[in-house]
């Protein structure tokens, strides 16, 4: 079961250090941050990916943040107290996460991959040296794999840009760099800003 | 079997099971909701108050199932036809909410009536080959003080006299239109440029502080969020009423896998509780209302077997026209998800008849068009190319800020081919075989989305846009975007269709299930035609006639200012 709310996470939390480094490249790769704006390293995307690999090792995972409010725009700042699951919501996510590693009551359909797995794989066919190999050869090697590129930019995206509670988008960058004030609740917005231009 | 002293068993905690509660503790009954969700949206230590556990959170309700059904462990299977063999999909198949609250938590809050034609469509508009085109059992005036009493009860924010094509109401909204959202300003000024009939969405988001629940703040998520601070009306209001009558319990988290038959009654229920653990109860009457999808799929696993049961699955063939903006930036994150909608290609002219023709059939009717933007900022960066030019693409915000789009709700014909009933190998995490679903839209859908789909294009190009996509859901051929060939509508209708005659309809005109003498059917499963307005308010409206009608009471309009 997880761990009490005294604990102070490691870093990485799932994955090895090699593993984390390598995770670290590839989303650099994905959102870099050479163009003015910040990347997947300033938003902390590859923490977020991390965290979501190791949401069983929080109590209560770290699955679906708390509500009603952030506290970034009003109200107390609730987020961070994150929902327990149910035995149903913990079946499903154990699942997703950790796959079904032949337990029965996983398998009632079949076998269950799980992204614990998929990253596993995923990052060890980047190669042992992508972190140390130039940008168009991680690029190419990404490529190479479109169904890892294809999950691992969709966990970009809500690293990047969902909310920071989840350990990315770290201090709200990817929200203030394309203009977006995020969760608005409970100040939200006027009338004038939803009907004018 | 444990015994329950309830007056009733409602199966469904959603919009249609919170209504049949309402009506019936309101007129002293005692109810049981069974609901086999969790709850998010009443406060457990005070059933008669929302609770806090929604949020402005894209990760938590669009990504990661917090409003369930998880599709891992419920999911459901799909094939287009029978010909494509047992299923060619298993998971997620347009499914509604599966909490405490149901489909209402997630909607964005239309809630149109429909108009005195959708009950008469075959008088008025005749048959459709391969199609079962009926009226229904009961007409537009009968319903209409139910209509009355519900939106009052969940609050609905309109304007009587801005739709020139809307039925005849009884008295006003309960409360004005909220703000109108900036691209739909332009939007409906262009549609009215070009001849069509915009007008302020009917909406259960308040206006005004109303029933004790607070006026939106427009904080943009609406549509498949809950609302953090409760301004939808729907269902919470009617649930947390039932609830203040102290005659109403709430079982959460308790599936029900069957209902009890012996003879012409049910004499109970059997359930599995949240630690998997199975049960019985008795039932004097069961209410069932558990969506046009999980309540024939209940009604199979209790063993009823009815030609009807499950056939005319109609989810409203969704036509997506998009334009891009580049000079203009629409924000529609800001303001409820639809503040605008046309009903013009429900209304049959020379030119829609002229194009029916072309395609060899009698008829067609569109659904009504909702005025909207896209997207949200993980949305949107998933559409964005990963690399050097994504940060400042996301910065350029094509789709979140420049993209205005069209969504009609096309009206599905009832076909006895599209249909519900149960997986003959999947089973869902409790042992239960899952809900398969065959569905594929008919000639009349896709001619009605053609011919319609050019007129909103014209729309969008009157309002500025440098390019316009078309779309739907589901995907068909024609279509310049390919999309699954899943519906995504989000709108299930019409798998216990009510009507007098118990070899054709599974229910009868008060939604109880023919030759049984005490279970009720109070959600959309019942109707005969879809129409092409959100069935929600019509599902409300229905629930809450039936429910009277078990009572012996009336519609009673009760100002919750």
């Amino acid at each position: 079961m997880g761990r009490g709310p005294g604990y102070v996470c490691p870093v990485p939390v799932w994955l090895s250090d090699h593993e984390y480094a390598t995770l670290r490249a590839a989303c650099a790769q994905m959102m870099p941050s050479d163009q003015g704006g910040p990347g997947a390293e300033e938003g902390g995307v590859a923490d977020y990916i991390d965290g979501f690999l190791g949401a069983f090792t929080f109590d209560p995972p770290r699955i679906w943040a708390g509500g009603p409010f952030s506290g970034r725009h009003g109200g107390e700042a609730s987020f961070s107290r994150f929902h327990r699951l149910s035995r149903l919501d913990e079946l499903a996510w154990r699942m997703r996460i950790e796959g079904s590693q032949g337990m029965a009551e996983r398998e009632f359909n079949g076998p269950v991959v799980g992204l614990q797995q998929h990253y596993r794989e995923g990052l060890a066919a980047l190669g042992e040296d992508f972190v140390e190999v130039d940008g168009k050869e991680q690029r190419r090697r990404l490529r190479a794999d479109e169904r890892f590129c294809a999950l691992l930019w969709d966990h970009c995206c809500e690293g990047m840009y969902g909310a920071p509670e989840y350990g990315g988008n770290r201090n709200g960058v990817g929200w203030a760099y394309i203009d977006y004030e995020g969760d608005v609740q409970p100040r939200g917005y006027s009338d004038a800003e939803v009907s004018q231009p | 079997m444990s015994e329950v002293s309830a007056d009733a068993v409602i199966i469904g905690s959603g919009p249609g099971g919170a209504t049949a509660a309402e009506v019936l503790t309101r007129a002293g009954w005692s109810v049981v909701i069974v609901e086999k969700g969790r709850n998010h949206l009443l406060d457990p230590d005070d059933m008669t108050r929302p609770s806090g556990g929604y949020s402005n959170d894209e990760i938590k309700f669009i990504t990661r199932h917090f409003l369930g059904p998880d599709p891992l462990v419920e999911p459901r299977a799909f094939r287009v036809s029978a010909d494509d063999g047992e299923h060619t999909h298993v998971g997620e198949v347009n499914s509604i909410p599966t909490t405490v609250g149901g489909g209402g938590t997630h909607a964005d809050g239309k809630v149109p009536r429909f108009r005195e034609e959708d009950f008469r469509m075959l008088s008025v508009n005749g048959p459709q080959e391969d199609a079962h085109v009926d009226d229904w059992p009961l007409d537009y005036d009968e319903l209409e003080p139910y209509y009355a009493e519900v939106e009052k009860a969940i609050g609905v924010s309109g304007r009587q006299g801005a739709n020139p094509f809307a039925a005849w109401r009884s008295g006003p909204y309960p409360m004005p239109p909220g703000a109108p959202m900036y691209g739909a300003v332009l939007s409906s000024a262009a549609a009215e440029r070009v001849g069509l009939h915009p007008y302020e969405a009917p909406t259960a988001a308040n206006s005004i502080a109303y029933d004790g629940r607070p006026a939106c703040n427009n904080c943009g998520f609406c549509a498949f969020f809950g609302c953090p601070i409760h301004a939808k009306g729907d269902p919470v209001a009617l649930l947390t009423k039932a609830m203040a009558t102290g005659r109403c319990e709430l079982m959460a988290e308790t599936c029900v896998s069957r209902i009890l038959i012996e003879g012409s009654r049910a004499t109970g229920i059997e359930y599995i509780d949240a630690d998997g653990s199975m049960h019985t109860m008795d039932a004097k009457l069961v209410i069932v209302a558990g969506g046009a999808i999980e309540t024939p799929r209940l009604l199979l696993l209790s063993g009823l077997d009815h030609p009807a049961l499950g056939r005319h699955l109609m989810v409203h063939f969704q036509t997506i026209v998009v334009g891009h903006f580049s000079q203009l930036r629409l924000h529609p994150y800001k303001g409820r998800a639809v503040t605008h909608v046309h009903d013009d290609a429900m209304i049959q002219d020379e030119a829609s008849r002229a194009a029916a023709k072309k395609a060899g059939l009698p008829w067609f009717r569109g659904g009504m068009v909702e005025h909207s933007g896209g997207g949200l900022p993980i949305m949107e960066a998933r559409y964005t190319p990963w690399g050097r030019l994504h940060a400042q693409a996301m910065r350029d915000s094509n789709m979140r800020e420049r993209m205005w789009a069209f969504i009609m709700q096309g009206e599905d014909l009832a076909y006895s081919t599209n249909m519900v009933d149960l997986s003959p190998s999947i089973r869902d995490a409790r042992g239960l075989p899952v809900a398969r679903i065959t569905y594929a839209p008919g000639k009349h859908e896709l001619a009605a989305s053609k011919h319609h789909g050019k007129i909103l294009q014209k729309v969008l190009e009157e309002m500025g846009a440098e390019f316009v996509i078309h779309t739907s859901s589901p995907g068909v051929s024609y279509n310049e975007l390919g999309t699954t060939p899943r519906p995504e509508s989000r709108h299930v209708i019409g798998t216990a269709r009510m009507g007098d005659d118990p070899a054709t309809s599974v229910v009868d005109r008060w939604g109880r299930v023919h030759n049984l003498d005490n279970v009720v059917v109070a959600d959309s499963s019942v109707f005969v035609t879809a129409s092409g307005y959100g069935p929600t308010l019509t599902l409300v409206a229905l629930a809450a006639r039936a429910a009277h009608h078990l009572a012996g009471t009336a519609p009673a309009l009760v100002d919750w200012l």
